[in-house]
């Protein structure tokens, strides 16, 4: 027997090792952003020893359109988050639940759409947006997002799942299709809702190739974009520490949402990846 | 189902105010994915650019691709960054959930670790790791040269810039394969491990022989699902190299996205999304095809 358990402990201790260099890079980052820029730029050595200061941070705070990203980014993040659970569910409910002329061939279309890449359809979106001049508006971060089906594919499981007798019970009381939808059955998809929202909230959060290219307008940076915008140069910058204050400060917030929602987050990526 | 036909007949009116539920989704629907599907099918059959189609060209860009050496380098490119990424996440995905599948605390922390990462944007994944990579003292020719080296400038140089963008990947992304390795573990019948303890089956066996073909399908998956994913590199070599050193970096989609918005070439463009969207169309159908075997696990 102490052979396998030999084995075991050297396993455990490689992902211990793979768990430190997976923190390194983010306690790197955070030591630069507590260093003065002129230090930096005389010695990075200096990272291990001398003064540690917040004006990054202060500066950052002072420069303010990091908070114009922000609210950039949670504007279309929850507008996205809204609507792609309403049309979802609403759509869900009609797939699962009601007979239509054409269902079945419109949920296999909605389905294929699964298999479409961003990349497939991006330049004709930004054509059509460019002549509704759209560009440069939040409703245009947020529109091509409420397209997804997996959120439609999602519900549609899930209202599928309750039993029917809930809704035939009602349709005897003469409840109309919208009561029983909105009353009876929504309440149930709750945990749907908090999967999905959730997902969807943080794809809205870090996109990166679509705001690029529609809102080119600093003004209209969300986050994403607007600190990409700020390490194009990268290699010329002189203000090292501003950068990874900058760093820290977007990743954060989402940092500890995701320490605080953690279940809820691994549940939905797993779950939207493993669909 | 057993309606007879009266009876659905009657119901017709009621069908098509059913279908008001559905319908504010089709709109979006049609509207951004079937319409520009089908307008970028037949943009890549024209010339076109910033301020409209000029020509009907036919398969003219198609051949064109086929014979342009930037975007064949591009498409080598893809493959290459794949082949660095998918087996590595997939196998350190594997690795990371067997050994952390257990109920004791320091595994949930490390879990926790193993995740964080993945709920990073694109951008500030590669502000961090240009802060590792770079020898103007980065992380690593710190390290490099406390231990008596000299400093590498990875992104720089034409052999390594394409690996540290795999790391960069893979750190970024290790969270989802082994989330997906640790959900199939679960679902391994707790039996099975049992009749294997009264055998007296060592560990070694139990693995290869219990746990590793219960979770068979799901390790296809994760293939698939990574391979999709990561066919679509776009935003660590635009934001940590711009394409190069020479082309090294340089995958499919920076080459869709420079041709379309730093070119104009909106019709060539189009071709080579195409080209793409039909590797990943394949991807997606073995996909489709694994996961809807449900019985076979």
């Amino acid at each position: 027997m102490t052979r396998p358990a030999l084995s075991g402990r050297v396993a455990v201790a490689l992902v211990v090792v793979g768990a430190v260099l997976m923190l390194v890079p983010l306690l790197w980052v955070l030591a630069l952003s507590l260093k003065s820029n002129a230090e930096l730029m005389a010695d990075t050595h200096s990272v291990f020893n001398g003064r540690y200061t917040l004006q990054n941070y202060a500066d950052l705070v002072g420069d303010g359109q990091v908070f114009r990203w922000i609210a950039n980014s949670l504007i279309v993040s929850l507008g996205m988050t809204a609507g792609v659970l309403i049309l979802s569910s609403l759509a869900g409910y009609g797939f699962a639940r009601l007979e239509f002329p054409g269902r079945r061939l419109l949920f296999v279309i909605v389905l294929f759409g699964l298999a479409v890449p961003e990349q497939a359809v991006i330049i004709a979106r930004h054509q059509l947006f460019s002549w509704a001049e759209l560009h440069n508006t939040h409703g245009a971060l947020i529109l091509p997002g409420l397209s997804a089906p997996f959120g439609v594919f999602l519900m549609t499981q899930y209202f599928r799942a309750i039993p029917k007798e809930i809704d035939e019970a009602a349709l005897l009381d003469n409840a109309s299709r919208f009561t029983i939808f909105w009353k009876l059955l929504l309440p149930l998809t709750i945990p749907a809702q908090a999967t999905l929202g959730i997902f969807t909230f943080l794809s809205a959060w870090n996109d990166y190739w679509w705001p690029l290219i529609s809102a080119t307008n600093k003004e209209m940076f969300t986050l994403t974009v607007g600190i990409a915008s700020t390490q194009m140069n990268f290699a010329q910058t002189e203000g090292l520490g501003f950068l990874m204050a900058q760093a820290v400060f977007a990743g954060l917030p989402i940092l500890i949402v995701y320490l605080l929602f953690q279940k809820y987050i691994v549940q939905a990526v797993a779950g939207a990846a493993g669909r | 189902m057993a309606i007879d036909a009266p009876a659905r007949a009657r119901r017709r009116p009621a069908g098509w105010a059913n279908a008001l539920f559905v319908l504010p989704y089709l709109i979006v629907f049609v509207a951004m994915i079937v319409v520009p599907l089908a307008m970028g099918m037949w943009l890549s059959t024209t010339k076109s650019d910033l301020f409209g189609v000029e020509a009907q060209v036919g398969f003219a860009n198609f051949t064109r691709l086929a014979r342009d050496p930037i975007f064949l380098e591009t498409v080598w490119n893809t493959f290459y960054f794949v082949l660095l990424t998918v087996p590595a996440l997939t196998l350190i995905g594997l690795g990371l959930a067997l050994v952390l599948n257990r109920p004791a605390r320091w595994a949930s922390v490390l879990r926790t670790i193993f995740f964080v990462s993945t709920v990073l944007s694109v951008t500030v994944v590669t502000l961090v790791w240009q802060l590792v990579f770079t020898p103007d003292g980065g992380l690593i020719a710190v390290a490099a040269e406390a231990l008596g080296g000299s400093p590498v400038a990875f992104l720089n140089d034409q052999d390594l810039a394409m690996p540290a963008i795999a790391v960069t990947t893979i750190w970024w992304c290790i969270g989802l394969p082994m989330v997906l390795f640790l959900a199939a573990l679960q679902q391994v019948p707790r039996d099975l491990y049992e009749a294997a303890r009264l055998d007296n089956a060592s560990r070694w066996k139990t693995l290869t022989r219990i746990t590793l073909p219960s979770i068979r399908r799901t390790f296809l998956l994760v293939v698939i699902i990574e391979i999709i994913l990561q066919f679509q590199l776009f935003g660590q070599p635009q934001l940590m190299t711009r394409g190069g050193p020479n082309n090294a970096t340089r995958p499919i989609v920076l080459f869709i996205y420079e041709t379309g918005w730093r070119q104009w070439e909106l019709g060539y463009a189009a071709a080579a999304a195409q080209v793409l969207f039909a590797m990943i169309l394949i991807a997606a159908m073995a996909q489709y095809f694994v996961a809807s075997r449900k019985d076979d696990r």
